[in-house]
Parts: structure tokens; C-alpha cells; sequence
């Protein structure tokens, strides 16, 4: 990595592919018989050629993408602020003016992608150069970064003056015209690559993305890398694939089943939380509420998952399975789900305490495993690890989404639970933005439980930066 | 009468065969070694063989690469849009800011929320750690990191401590006190280390393991407690920058995505990959699974979202449009999966009808890049970050 004097690193267009992307449509637009309508900009005497409107270039993206006219607008000042286009009189905002005032595009030199990352040099004499041209003429920023310079790379400062001079001189040669485009681009360039202060970068990527900061790695494509791909090339190759058809029919019947389910997309009753300030909606669906709603009891029989995913549902599960006296598998699944994703230290207690709540012999609550799982189960035990009930988990796992899950569903327990279940009813939006409604702050889970009753730090709803909608 | 130049020999034993003989100087991984002419000469040889057997192993693995395509392409009968057709095309669609929370000194990262549904920490450039209730807007806890740009954070499950790291190649445990007595750094537990910095971060279905991906090309999963190693997870050519675990009651997976533009599906007890696809452009920036666990979601700086199905094990659909030009940095679906959130580096999101692969809304209000978009856990609405230092909850 070349430890450059450019802020931004060395960075290869490759990482930047949304330039690349604009790069075409700016092309795309100057297109003579498809682009923008191309005006011609009068300045006094001279006459500027080939300039556009923010209106007709909004236009032209409407037409051309097919969206919205806010949609082409963002799209258009994303250019302007990425140095694309430029209004030829100032005050040049970093917005795209819809009124008469004229847009040039950007020259291919001055791109991004081509010139980057700006040079310390490049940027003393375009400094230099405005310094010489009209004294006073640089902005505070500016001063700044030239006094910076000036002390940072004071051994070629000779150079620097020398290359300013001459550029002006150049310069003058030109049509008056031609120097101001000139100048217009170059400045376009330097407001891209050395933004003032307050306005945000739009070269900046991030760490490890080119600002050098944290150098991407590239893994050394050796033999072993490539012994790894094969590898797992030829294990997939190996894979016993489904049907599309048949994968996608999936997303549609989980798609329309969780549907009423979603509230983005059906709304929630009493009403959503967000919207309203109201938050009924949470109180109703806490994880231990006594009276679950209609759609909470519904969705226990969408799968075995979702059953045992709520704690209501899986406590009415465990329930019915004390009818039916076979409770203690699933509360050796819990047992095992503990020691799945408990900690390394608790390891070796856990998985004796489940031995002997459920798989010794004459155990209290033996669970009924195949004997072959048992035995495959109680050797791994002499070498307890994390996994090593995992083949027994997962036989009783299958049982009872197998077994007693489908006769839960069809259990009078079930249905009764179904028919008691509340459904709530909508309450109206507010309608009055002026009568504020505090917000009741809850109970933060980090709250120790012995702190339960009394009143927490966190202080009730309170106007902090709130925004009501938008 | 020339002059006759002698090589000067060393008599000794080889370093290789040991055998005593003349001795001429090797460098082997710059390392100087002294071997007889025979054992130089197989060593010269044996170079050649090594660059041969590379040139054939990177030919058998893209001719295999090939085949999987093709196998794969074998199974596929019908595209998403098709069989899409007959569901009814979604309505009128209006989501707007709630909250915005503003506190940030910087460009917000990363976000999570807490399982309660209105809770979220969220990590910025300038260290920062903030846990909010967003529903009123309130700050409740408050940490800065000895590092800038903490990319990853997360909440544990219990709703109890939060995790983050970023530059510092680490990921550290910060367990949430109101004791106005005990600062939060005191309790401060460092978890991970990687070699590079800390890209993401994931509370496994507890508070004692925790899953971390980084730009040193690995995924690891730690113990809590001890900061033990338990699996680590290489395979990625580059950076990995993104991880989610997959929702499954029985299974152990996650998947990842990097800088090599794969989305990489692991075994987390085995730590070996279990799936592979590689057909984004460019960086995958975010990975979320589809809510049934069978499907996952990429967004990428190639400015497209993509669909790969698990089972049918290849990419399924492609959520792009012409006029979006900058890259998707974080994606989420919504409950049912039938909407996916994307935020983008052109401070927009874009909301896209999964089925159909038609774009549904987009919406402005951010007023630079998103970093960073995650769903509630009731899907009663999504919170974007971004880099104008705010954070924003829409419903």
C-alpha cells in the first residue's frame, strides 16, 4: 500500500462501481439524439455552448428510468455533488437548481474515477493559482489548506508558484469563454475532492474500503486455497437439490399465511404503536400476557416452531403433555437447547444433570429414545461436550412435532384456547397533533428484578428530539 | 592465459539427505540452507512441480465451479416472477418517519434491536455506544469505545448487555447497569479477537455465545464467560462484512458475506462450509435470512439485492433497477417476507416486493448514506442509521 500523500488512499475504480455507473449516464445523457436538450448559456459577450437545465435533465431521467420526478431530482443533485455536472454561475449550491440556471458536464479528466486520489501538489498549485489570480480570493478553508501546504511540502513551494504562474499564463491565451469553463471544472473537481468544511465527502467508503486505514485483505490464492474450493465445490455437487418449483410455491404459502400476521403490511389491532404513540398493541402481546389474542394463538399452528417459540404456546404445549404424561421430553428438549447455547463452564454439570433427570436408567423422567440413539448418546457422554446430545435432541424433537403436536392442534384444549382468544378493536388515529400524548417509557429488561417495583432511572416519556410524523 | 575462477566448496552434511558432500547455499522461505547438488536440484524441480500442480488446481476448481452451475441450472423449472403471477399485486404503500434519534456525534454504523420491541443500541465513527428506548427517544445507557468506528453492535437476547467492536479487532461484552455508581466500562469484557477489525456481531440464542465476523476473512464463535474460541470459520478470499443466524429450531447455520463477493453458509458445530454462491458483482455488503430459514437475502455495492434458495441451493432473484446506482448496504424483511428493506448508499431505501421483484416505494429523508436497517422483532416497523448522524424509525 503506497503510504501517499492523498487523504484517501489509493483506491482501485473496481471498489467503486456506483462511479462507473454514473459515469454512463452522464454519457448516456450528453448523447446528441437521445441526451439532454443542450442550451447555450450567454455570459455578456461570450457564449458558452452545450449547457442544461435542471429541469431537462430531471426530465430526461423521468423519461428514462421511468420514476418518480423526487426520484430524478435526488438522482440529479447525487451527480452535481459527486462532480458530474456544475452551474456555470455561482453561487454554486451543492443542490440542482429547477429554475434557468445552467448545468455543465463534467470533463472526462476531471472525473473521479480518472483523477483519483488528488494529489498534496495538484492541490497547492490550484491554491496558488487562486492566491496569484485575485488576491483574497481564497475562503477560509481554503487559507487554511494553503498555509497547511505551504509549511508541509515547503521544499517545492518554488515549484508550486513557478506551475501556477505558468498555468495562468497559459490560460490567458484562451478564449475568455474556454477559461472559464476551465476554471469551472477545475473548481468542480477540487469541491469533490477537498470538500469545505460541513459538507460531507462523498469519496469517503469506510474503513478497509480504500481509506487505508484498515488495508483489505486478498487471500494469497495458493494451493490450499484452492484445494478448499474443490473441496466444497465437490460436497455441493454432491447436494440433493429441490425442485424450484417447488421452493417457490413455499415463499407464497409463508408469504400469504404470515401476512395477517405482519404488521407492515395488515396493520396491527388495537393500532401500531409507531403510528399511534399508543402502546396497547405491546401490552397485549407481552411474552407471559394471560390472554393471548386471536392471531398470537393462530400462528401456534403454523409449525411446531412457532408454537415453541412463544412462551405461551409452549407453555400451553407442556400443559397438554402433562395429559398425555409425556412432558418430560419437552422438557428434556429444553434441557438440551440449554446446553446448546449455555456457557463452555457449565458444560459438564448440565450434561450430568440431564443424564441423570432423563437417560440413566430408572431415571424420574426417562425419555423414550430409540436404542440406537441411546447408545450412540451414552457413549459420547463418557467425553461430554457441547454437541453431544444432540442426536437424542433431535429425536424427540421430531416425536413431538411428529406425534403430539398434530393431536395439540386438534386437542379441545387448543381449540377452546382459539375461541376464548381476544381480538381487539382498532382504535382511531389521533387527529390532533397539538394535544401531545406522553409516551409511558416500560420496565428496560436490564433492570435487575428486585428494582421491579420501584421507579426506573430511565425517566418517563419525555419531549427528547422526539418527531411526531414526519 | 585465462583465468580460471574455482567455486569454492563447503564440505559438510546436507541439511537434507545429511549425506556428506559438497555444499552449495539455498534460500527456501528466505531461510539459508546448505544442500548437496543432488537435493538442490530436486529442490528446483520440485518449485516447478508445486507452480504446475497451482495452475491445475485453480483449472480443476473453476472447471468444477462450472459443473455445480449446471447441476444447479438442472432443477430450475421456474423463476420467482412466474409463479408470482397469480398473487395480487400489493397496494398503495405509505411509511413514514416516527422517531428520528438524534444524539450521534457521528456516522452511525450499526444497530439491533432488543427483543421488548423498542429498545435498540446503536454504534457510531466516533466510538459512541448508545442504547435507546425509541419509543420515547430517551438515551439509557451510554459507553465510547477506546476505537472510532465501531462497525458492529448488537443486543444479547436477555435484553441484558450489549455487544460491539469495530477498529480495535476486538468484541467486548458491556453488560447494561442503571447503577448510577458503576460506570459501564468497569464491567467491560473482551470476548473476541481478530487480526483485523470487527465487521459484525451476533448474540447466539443466548447471552453466552457470541458469533463475530471480520476483515481478516474469518468468522469465529466465542464463549462469552472465558473468551474461549469454540469454532472458527475460514473460507472467504477477503474481508467478510456481514453474518446472520439462521432461524431454525434444530439446525445450527449462519450465513455470511464478504469482500470476495461470496454469501457463504456454515456449520457452526463443524465449522465447515456448507453452501457457497458467488453471483453478485462486486462487495456483499448485508445477509439476512428469509423468516422460514430457507432462503437468505445479499445486498451489495453492485447496487442489486439478491434471493438464493437454500434447498433449490441457487440465487432465485435479483432486485435491481436501472436508476439505482449506489450500493445496498444493509437489507431486512419484513414479518411475513413478503417485503425486503434495503437501504443504499444514495441515502435512500428501497422497499421491494420479494415475490414479484418489483419495487414497491422508496423512501428519502436520510441526508447521507445508510449504514445500517434492521426490522423490529415484531415487525411492527424497521429503524435505519445513517451517516447524517441520525437514526430513524419508520412505521
Amino acid at each position: 500500500m503506497a503510504a501517499g500523500p492523498a487523504s484517501h488512499g489509493g483506491c482501485p475504480r473496481a471498489q467503486m462501481p456506483h462511479l462507473s455507473k454514473m459515469e454512463r449516464v452522464v454519457v448516456s445523457m450528453q448523447d446528441p439524439d437521445q441526451g439532454v436538450k443542450m442550451r447555450s448559456q450567454r455570459l455578456l459577450i461570450t457564449v458558452i455552448p452545450h449547457a442544461v437545465t435542471g429541469s431537462d435533465v430531471v426530465e430526461w431521467l423521468i423519461q428514462k428510468y421511468c420514476i418518480s420526478e423526487e426520484e430524478a431530482l435526488h438522482l440529479g443533485v447525487l451527480l452535481v455533488r459527486h462532480g458530474y455536472l456544475y452551474a456555470l454561475r455561482e453561487p454554486r449550491s451543492p443542490g440542482l437548481q429547477l429554475d434557468e440556471t445552467l448545468y455543465r458536464f463534467q470533463t472526462p479528466y476531471f472525473w473521479t474515477s480518472t483523477l483519483w486520489p488528488a494529489a498534496e501538489l495538484d492541490y497547492a498549485i490550484y491554491l496558488a493559482k487562486k492566491n496569484i489570480r485575485k488576491q483574497g480570493a481564497l475562503v477560509d478553508h481554503e487559507k487554511e489548506h494553503y498555509d497547511q501546504l505551504h509549511r508541509k511540502i515547503n521544499h517545492t513551494w518554488d515549484l508550486v508558484v513557478m506551475q501556477a504562474r505558468e498555468q495562468l499564463r497559459a490560460a490567458k491565451q484562451r478564449r475568455k469563454g474556454d477559461r472559464l469553463v476551465i476554471a469551472c471544472q477545475e473548481q468542480t473537481y477540487w469541491l469533490v475532492n477537498r470538500p469545505p468544511p460541513g459538507v460531507p465527502s462523498v469519496l469517503e467508503q469506510g474503513p478497509g474500503r480504500g481509506s487505508g486505514m484498515a488495508r483489505r485483505v486478498q487471500m494469497t490464492k495458493n494451493t490450499d486455497f484452492y484445494k478448499q474450493e474443490i473441496e466444497c465445490c465437490t460436497k455441493a455437487l454432491g447436494r440433493i437439490r429441490v425442485k424450484s418449483s417447488v421452493c417457490l410455491e413455499a415463499y407464497l404459502k409463508f408469504s400469504s399465511q404470515h401476512r395477517p400476521h405482519d404488521p407492515i403490511m395488515s396493520g396491527c389491532l388495537p393500532s401500531n404503536p409507531w403510528i399511534t404513540d399508543d402502546d396497547t398493541y405491546w401490552a397485549m402481546n407481552a411474552p407471559n400476557v394471560a390472554a393471548p389474542t386471536k392471531l398470537r394463538v393462530e400462528r401456534w399452528g403454523f409449525s411446531f416452531r412457532e408454537l415453541l417459540a412463544d412462551p405461551v404456546g409452549r407453555a400451553n404445549f407442556m400443559d397438554f403433555l402433562r395429559k398425555e404424561f409425556s412432558a418430560e421430553n419437552l422438557s428434556f428438549w429444553e434441557a438440551c437447547e440449554e446446553l446448546r447455547h449455555g456457557g463452555q463452564a457449565q458444560i459438564p454439570t448440565l450434561v450430568d444433570s440431564v443424564y441423570q433427570q432423563f437417560l440413566a436408567p430408572g431415571a424420574a423422567r426417562w425419555v423414550n429414545i430409540d436404542s440406537q440413539t441411546m447408545e450412540r448418546t451414552l457413549e459420547g457422554l463418557r467425553q461430554p461436550h457441547r454437541y453431544v446430545l444432540e442426536d437424542a435432541q433431535l429425536h424427540i424433537y421430531m416425536l413431538m412435532k411428529k406425534d403430539s403436536y398434530p393431536r395439540f392442534l386438534k386437542s379441545d384444549m387448543y381449540k377452546g384456547l382459539l375461541a376464548e382468544a381476544m381480538i381487539l378493536p382498532e382504535t382511531k388515529r389521533r387527529v390532533f397533533p397539538f394535544m401531545w400524548k406522553p409516551r409511558h417509557s416500560s420496565l428496560s429488561p436490564a433492570l435487575p428484578p428486585a428494582s421491579a417495583s420501584v421507579e426506573p432511572v430511565a425517566a418517563a416519556g419525555g419531549p427528547g428530539g422526539a418527531e411526531g410524523e414526519a | 592465459m585465462c583465468d580460471q575462477t574455482f567455486l569454492v566448496n563447503v564440505f559438510g552434511s546436507c541439511d537434507k539427505c545429511f549425506k556428506q558432500r559438497a555444499l552449495r547455499p539455498v534460500f527456501k522461505k528466505s531461510q539459508q540452507l546448505s544442500y548437496c547438488s543432488t537435493c538442490a536440484e530436486i529442490m528446483a524441480t520440485d518449485g516447478l512441480h508445486e507452480n504446475e500442480t497451482l495452475a491445475s488446481l485453480k483449472s480443476e476448481a473453476e472447471s468444477l465451479k462450472g459443473k455445480l452451475e449446471e447441476e444447479r441450472a438442472k432443477l430450475h423449472d421456474v423463476e420467482l416472477h412466474q409463479v408470482a403471477e397469480r398473487v395480487e399485486a400489493l397496494g398503495q404503500f405509505v411509511m413514514k418517519t416516527r422517531r428520528t434519534l438524534k444524539g450521534h456525534g457521528n456516522k452511525v454504523l450499526c444497530m439491533d434491536w432488543c427483543k421488548d420491541k423498542r429498545r435498540i443500541v446503536s454504534s457510531s465513527q466516533d466510538g459512541k455506544v448508545i442504547v435507546w428506548d425509541s419509543f420515547t427517544t430517551n438515551k439509557e445507557h451510554a459507553v465510547t469505545m477506546p476505537c472510532t468506528w465501531v462497525m458492529a453492535c448488537a443486543y444479547a437476547p436477555s435484553g441484558c448487555a450489549i455487544a460491539c467492536g469495530g477498529l480495535d479487532n476486538k468484541c467486548s461484552v458491556y453488560p447494561l447497569t442503571f447503577d448510577k455508581n458503576e460506570s459501564m466500562a468497569a464491567k467491560k469484557k473482551s470476548v473476541a479477537m481478530h487480526t483485523n477489525y470487527l465487521s459484525a456481531c451476533s448474540f447466539t440464542n443466548s447471552d453466552m455465545q457470541i458469533l463475530t465476523a471480520s476483515g481478516d476473512g474469518t468468522c469465529a464463535l466465542w464463549d462469552v464467560e472465558s473468551g474461549q474460541l469454540l469454532q472458527s470459520f475460514h473460507g472467504h478470499g477477503a474481508d467478510v462484512l456481514c453474518l446472520d443466524l439462521a432461524p431454525s429450531e434444530t439446525g445450527n447455520t449462519f450465513v455470511s458475506g464478504g469482500c470476495d463477493k461470496k454469501s457463504m453458509v456454515w456449520d457452526m458445530r463443524s465449522g465447515q462450509c456448507v453452501q457457497a454462491f458467488e453471483t453478485h458483482e462486486s462487495d456483499v455488503n448485508s445477509v439476512r435470512y428469509y423468516p422460514s430459514g430457507d432462503a437468505f437475502a445479499s445486498g451489495s455495492d453492485d447496487a442489486t439485492c439478491r434471493l438464493y434458495d437454500l434447498r433449490a441451493d441457487r440465487e432465485v432473484a435479483i432486485y435491481s433497477k436501472e436508476s439505482i446506482i449506489f450500493g445496498a448496504s444493509s437489507v431486512d424483511f419484513s414479518l411475513s417476507g413478503r417485503l425486503l428493506f434495503a437501504g443504499y448508499n444514495d441515502y435512500t431505501i428501497n422497499v421491494w416486493d420479494v415475490l414479484k421483484g418489483a419495487r414497491v416505494s422508496i423512501l428519502f429523508g436520510h441526508e447521507n448514506r445508510v449504514s445500517t436497517l434492521r426490522v423490529s422483532p415484531d415487525g411492527t416497523a424497521f429503524c435505519s442509521g445513517s451517516w447524517d448522524h441520525t437514526l430513524r424509525v419508520w412505521a
